[in-house]
């Protein structure tokens, strides 16, 4: 008797533990780079009171080992239900078959709305005219310049077009006289600047479904000649490794203007203090033409759903959630991210701030990069390298848009393939 | 006493246990040495790229086409190009240098050995990354210590890393400070087994230090040094967290290595195949270097 109540209490266990885990919530996966990893776990508590049956897991990935992880995560099927994406990088986890079409979500949802995001923003996520992913922070580039100095070069505004962006970067080298101070900061190891005067000047990048290299079309020709200019002329500083610390260098006037993004401003704000508190601001891109401002990257990082998840409703919550303009907001004001929600720019905090408005007009005009998975390679590895070969002189213009081509198709080869093989 | 019991037995019974035996590592061997160094011998025939991930059809034999694109590529040879120059360089220049601290550190009218030999080992055990930075500094064009130093001889600033010509020379200048304490150590072993005797009586005979230097250290110290050189051949020919932390590949690729194009193709852009066709290029070069090393000691 006493072995059967024994063996009744260990099935009563038994019975309890198996409802007990019919009541575990579901645990949903969720990893995302840098400093939004380690911030974003302060934003979920409230999530999972709204949700008590959803346990968020977050786990930090380091940017610079970013890529890999996550590609090596979708190699042995271990990618999280939910991830952030810089989103340079949706095509490539698109053409894995990695990231959920989210049409069918966005369709359905009464909070995430295409109207409530800047429109080149969006488009980034955009691959087939389906999206992918849900823009979470946003960034790009704009112009930093120096006040002080434009004054005494005799400019009281920003430059407005490419001619009196030269003008500028002329009579600043000649105010300042002095061999190591220079214009305007373009190092060749940043291909953003190229890529940028190309998209402003309208250059199709690659041609051909996206299969060929297109630097050598006028209209990149153009750009690249212009920007290169800038060092040949000694406008811009050829080498990289005399700046260790750009804050630095900008405050010794080692250069007056440096296109650069969000991230830059809390520290340029610490470096330049006292006297120089407001000797500095930023601007929007010039323009090729009149038609101020000039277009920028779109940049930053979308949120994506894990195809192979389980669990994609809740991942669809939680990418609702932190889209909501106060959790937009909460998150700003911890890590100082860009809300990708226009709503979240009509808050007193960004209309006050003098930065911000400038952030918010050049959002209202940018533009993608090719999107593509070899992208980050073309740019990376190869617009780098012979940008770097032009500015040292090494090779002309026409010259290094040749060769830039040249490898490109090379790198192209496989997608070529790709698209005819499933043409047929 | 049954002296066969001390006889190797040669049947079935020992060899079985000898497989069990070694089995363990002979296992370990396997699947984490020649199950992949035959996956990568053939993907080396293949184009596996970052596609081949999402679905495996997407992988096709191409035959020696990465061997061919390799030989047509500007940026391997440019790679090959800069390894050779390093270890043609470096490789020697470290071996004299560790030579000397060693027959220096070795002599009796030094003081301080256990200090020196400390301080000179010290670089090899530090961590890359943190000397890097320091080195930055020390090649810096405006404030190095380096240019400071030169300017007392009225040499004009250099940028080391900056310019396409010195970036190389910095490397191997840093690299060869970070590895000769490794050598260094291996040749006072060396020279320890040295007898005095040898000395006294070439002393005896009326010899010079060099002749002492050249006819006895020298031949006595040939295994050592037939050792060490093949050593920092293969270290050297792999030359990578150097150039990828001070100067990433650049200015111009003029410190990009082998290694480093090899990582980049592969980590960075996911060209496997690619990747794995240097990889055994690098592996014939680094082999025939060793063999033609050891040949060369057979015929002294």
């Amino acid at each position: 008797m006493y072995q059967v109540g024994k063996i009744a209490v260990l099935f009563l266990i038994f019975i309890l533990g198996c409802a007990n885990s019919e009541n575990d919530p579901t645990v949903l996966k969720f990893w995302a780079m840098g400093a939004e990893g380690e911030y974003v776990s302060q934003l979920l508590p409230e999530f999972e009171k709204e949700n008590p049956n959803i346990e968020v897991k977050v786990q930090q990935v380091p940017w610079t080992a970013a890529q890999e992880k996550l590609i090596t995560a979708f190699a042995s099927d271990k990618l999280p239900d939910v991830f952030q994406l810089g989103n340079t990088w949706v095509p490539q986890f698109h053409s894995l078959s990695a990231i959920e079409n989210l049409s069918e979500y966005v369709e359905k949802s009464t909070s995430i709305d295409e109207s409530n995001y800047f429109p080149g923003i969006w488009d980034t996520n955009v691959l087939d005219s389906t999206i992918y992913g849900i823009p979470w922070y946003i960034d790009t580039r704009v112009l930093y310049y120096r006040s002080d100095i434009l004054k005494r070069a005799g400019f009281d505004h920003p430059p407005r077009t490419w001619d009196e962006l030269y003008e500028i970067s002329k009579s600043i080298k000649k105010v300042l006289a002095d061999k190591n101070k220079y214009a305007i900061y373009l190092p060749s190891n940043e291909w953003a600047p190229f890529v940028i005067w190309g998209l402003q000047n309208n250059a199709a990048l690659l041609k051909s479904n996206n299969s060929y290299g297109n630097f050598s079309s006028p209209e990149f020709k153009e750009a690249f000649a212009f920007i290169t200019k800038f060092h040949k002329e000694k406008l811009a500083p050829i080498g990289m490794t005399e700046v260790n610390n750009v804050f630095q260098a900008f405050k010794d006037e080692y250069f007056s203007m440096y296109i650069s993004g969000p991230w830059n401003i809390k520290d340029f704000k610490l470096w330049l203090t006292d006297s120089l508190e407001n000797s500095w601001m930023i601007a929007p891109l010039p323009a090729p033409t009149d038609e101020y401002p000039g277009a920028s990257l779109a940049g930053g990082s979308s949120l994506v759903i894990n195809s192979k998840s389980e669990v994609k409703q809740e991942a669809w919550k939680l990418i609702e959630f932190l889209s909501r303009k106060k959790v937009q907001l909460e998150f700003y004001k911890l890590l100082n991210d860009l809300p990708a929600v226009k709503s979240a720019w009509m808050d007193s905090i960004f209309v006050n701030d003098k930065f911000l408005k400038v952030f918010y007009t050049q959002f209202l005009n940018v533009k993608a990069t090719p999107k593509i998975a070899e992208w980050e390679q073309i740019a990376f590895s190869k617009i780098q390298q012979y940008a770097e070969y032009t500015v040292r002189e090494v090779m002309t213009v026409d010259e290094a848009l040749a060769a830039l081509d040249k490898d490109i198709n090379e790198i192209l080869k496989k997608r070529r393939w790709l698209l005819d093989k499933n043409e047929q | 006493m049954n002296s066969s019991k001390y006889k190797y037995d040669s049947g079935l019974g020992s060899k079985k246990s000898l497989i069990i035996f070694l089995s363990p590592a002979l296992l370990a061997i396997l699947i984490f040495f020649f199950i992949p160094v035959i996956s990568a011998f053939i993907m080396s025939f293949t184009d596996f790229s970052i596609y081949a991930l999402a679905d495996w059809n997407y992988i096709q034999f191409i035959g020696l086409d990465n061997y061919f694109r390799l030989f047509d590529d500007p940026l391997f040879w440019i790679a090959l190009k800069n390894t050779f120059y390093f270890v043609i360089t470096a490789g020697p220049l470290s071996i004299i240098a560790s030579l000397t601290a060693a027959i220096l550190l070795s002599s009796k009218l030094t003081a301080f050995k256990s200090f020196f030999r400390l301080s000179f080992f010290l670089p090899v055990v530090t961590t890359l990354v943190a000397v890097a930075i320091v080195w930055r500094f020390i090649y810096h064009p405006n404030f190095g210590l380096l240019n400071y130093f030169l300017s007392y001889f009225g040499i004009s600033p250099i940028d080391w890393l900056g310019d396409p010509v010195w970036a190389m020379p910095a490397i191997i200048l840093m690299a060869i400070w970070k590895s000769f304490g490794y050598n260094m150590i291996i040749f006072i072993a060396g020279l320890q087994n040295i007898p005095e005797q040898l000395y006294e009586a070439a002393e005896i005979e009326g010899a010079n230090s060099w002749h002492k230097f050249h006819h006895i250290t020298l031949p006595l110290l040939a295994p050592t040094t037939l050792f060490v050189g093949i050593i920092t051949l293969i270290g050297f020919f792999q030359l990578f967290a150097e150039p990828y932390i001070m100067t990433q590949g650049g200015p111009l690729n003029s410190t990009l290595s082998i290694v480093q194009y090899m990582y980049q193709e592969g980590f960075r852009w996911w060209n496997m195949g690619y990747s794995a066709a240097i990889a055994f290029v690098l592996f014939t070069i680094i082999f025939t270097g060793s063999i033609i090393q050891l040949k060369m000691k057979k015929n002294d």
